[in-house]
């Protein structure tokens, strides 16, 4: 139900990760329960972000809602395509929605994420 | 009432507030009134009162005497409009929401900016509101505000933005326009905007292309608080690049009533439109595919937002700024500009002849709309007091603001006054 290759977080974020590079992003029950994303707002590249820390909102419809990131370390990209096509979130979660890369700090953080069963098992718990 | 609610005299229903709150003594009011006497009290006052009606007004500064046409309190008088407080289930105020997308519409093609909000409630306050946004825009947190502001939008700035790690500083004017060089050594990597008036407080036109240049050269956003009536003739803020335009729209429709209630002006780029304060109406069609009107983009607002939006504003001045909504359509583009021509020629006529006089004289040589600044040999109080035994309301004395600026006034002529009453003020004074 969850890719498997990805870790995720309790916030409902997911991790891609690529030597010491963090691709994130938000998960499709996230996206789901949001509803039409129609804003995003994220740190220009070079910014910092701390895992369990917010690094971003998005804007739905009614509500707004933080992004936390899972890992700490700098910004090294950011998903440009969101500012004006929003919805890439709600059509491809894991994939054209992306939202920024990180250069981690402490790749040990990774070890406190959960798997894509463990996910799925939270998820139906909510 | 109190045997009602149980509560054997009014002292019970204060008892929640602690003890060392309580006043502790009885107001000092006078005994009641029958309602003939307080009319008859309330008359009285009123009557001390020289009106518009009586005096013939050439003074500016912030709130001017233009004509209002009957439509607009015919329009205002409505009872749907009239009574109407901001609606809590909007949607299902369809006629209110889409005079609110008209006003709108006009605010920006007015001041060719992408998107205008719903009003703010005057131009003070929309530049105070604009500064915080383009703090947030740019990451920065100084403003760089011209002197030849009014005065009164200086103050509220720095009011607006105390307490938010914002600093206010202000920027010289020089032969009646922000002094451009100034302006550029005063500009750098901590600058998020440069805000002027247009025209400005000393009635002159800023050249707003350059400003426009020098504060996007050094990544400051440029605010433009704009008298809507000279965008009838000048070029508006939008033209020239400006970021962000505010307003004060008073002059359409809306009277001087003591200062209030104005509306204020708040367009800006499309870029920016996640970051304007306010409520903002949009058009769009319901399940049946009709054309509906809906408050949009709510996320920013305070009451989603919270903490993080721009500004804890969540409502508008509906009424007066349906007063300009009608004022606009009534007039129209060339009704507009016909106004606007009059202001200008008949103000143009004014220092012309008022300089003609022996011990009066134009300052400086700039470009003007419907206000300018004469030097007078005699004190403005003492000129102001001689008119006013001749019914006429003199200008502003710009002593009072400007200590460099004694003995000057600032006159403004609208397309109210006639040659007569022109004539006569520069046979008065």
């Amino acid at each position: 139900m969850y890719p498997e290759d990805l870790k995720y977080t309790k916030s409902h974020e997911w991790v891609r990760v690529a030597d010491n590079m963090a691709t994130v992003g938000i998960t499709d029950y996230a996206q789901e329960e949001l509803g039409d994303i129609v804003n995003i707002d994220l740190p220009a590249p070079g910014g910092a972000v701390r895992a369990g820390e917010p690094f971003g909102s998005v804007d739905s419809v009614k509500a707004v809602s933080d992004i936390v990131s899972p890992v700490t370390g700098e910004v090294v990209e950011v998903n440009e395509d969101l500012a004006a096509s929003p919805e890439l979130i709600n059509q491809e979660p894991y994939g054209s929605g992306w939202m920024i890369i990180v250069r981690m700090e402490d790749p040990s953080e990774l070890a406190e994420l959960m798997t894509s069963d463990q996910y799925e098992r939270f998820v139906e718990a909510q | 009432m109190l045997a009602a609610v149980g509560a054997p005299d009014i002292q019970t229903l204060f008892e929640q507030i602690p003890e060392q709150a309580r006043l502790e003594r009885p107001l000092d009011l006078p005994a009641g009134l029958a309602e003939q006497d307080v009319v008859a009290l309330c008359q009285g006052m009123a009557a001390r009162n020289r009106s518009l009606e009586e005096l013939v007004c050439f003074l500016g500064a912030g709130a001017y005497d233009h004509y209002i046409p009957a439509v607009v309190s015919a329009v205002l008088s409505r009872s749907e409009f009239y009574t109407a407080y901001t609606p809590y289930q909007p949607e299902a105020s369809q006629g209110i929401l889409q005079s609110i997308y008209e006003y709108q519409s006009m605010i920006a093609a007015l001041t060719q900016m992408d998107v205008s909000n719903a009003s703010l409630y005057d131009a003070a306050t929309a530049i105070g509101e604009a500064a915080i946004m383009a703090c947030g825009i740019t990451g920065r947190s100084r403003v760089l505000v011209s002197r030849a502001a009014h005065p009164h939008f200086r103050q509220v700035l720095t009011t607006y933005t105390s307490g938010l790690g914002i600093l206010v500083a202000e920027t010289g004017f020089t032969a009646g326009t922000t002094d451009v060089s100034a302006l550029r050594r005063a500009l750098d990597g901590s600058v998020a905007c440069v805000v002027v008036q247009y025209p400005n407080f000393l009635g002159a036109v800023e050249p707003l292309g350059v400003l426009a240049e020098a504060a996007h050269s050094a990544g400051a956003l440029l605010v433009v608080s704009v008298d809507p009536i000279a965008l009838g003739l000048l070029t508006p803020p939008g033209a020239y690049g400006a970021d962000i335009v505010v307003g004060e729209g008073q002059p359409l429709g809306a009277p001087i009533g003591f200062g209030g209630p104005f509306v204020g002006i708040f367009a800006c780029r499309r870029d920016y439109i996640w970051h304007i304060p306010g409520r903002i109406v949009g058009a769009t069609v319901d399940a049946d595919g009709r054309a509906a009107y809906t408050l949009t983009l709510q996320t920013r607002e305070q009451h989603i937002r919270r903490e993080k939006a721009t500004s804890n504003i969540c409502t508008n001045q509906a009424l007066v700024a349906l007063a300009a909504t009608v004022y606009l359509s009534a007039l129209g583009k060339n009704g507009l500009r016909h106004v606007a021509e009059l202001c200008f020629q008949k103000a143009h006529y004014a220092e012309q002849e008022i300089c003609r006089r022996n011990g009066f004289s134009a300052p400086w040589r700039v470009p003007f709309f419907k206000e300018f600044v004469i030097r007078s040999q005699k004190p403005v109080a003492e000129v102001n007091a001689r008119l006013l035994e001749n019914s006429i309301l003199g200008g502003l004395d710009l002593g009072r603001h400007y200590p460099e600026l004694e003995n000057h006034m600032l006159l403004c002529v609208t397309e109210r006054r006639t040659r007569e009453q022109i004539d006569r003020l520069v046979e008065v004074l």
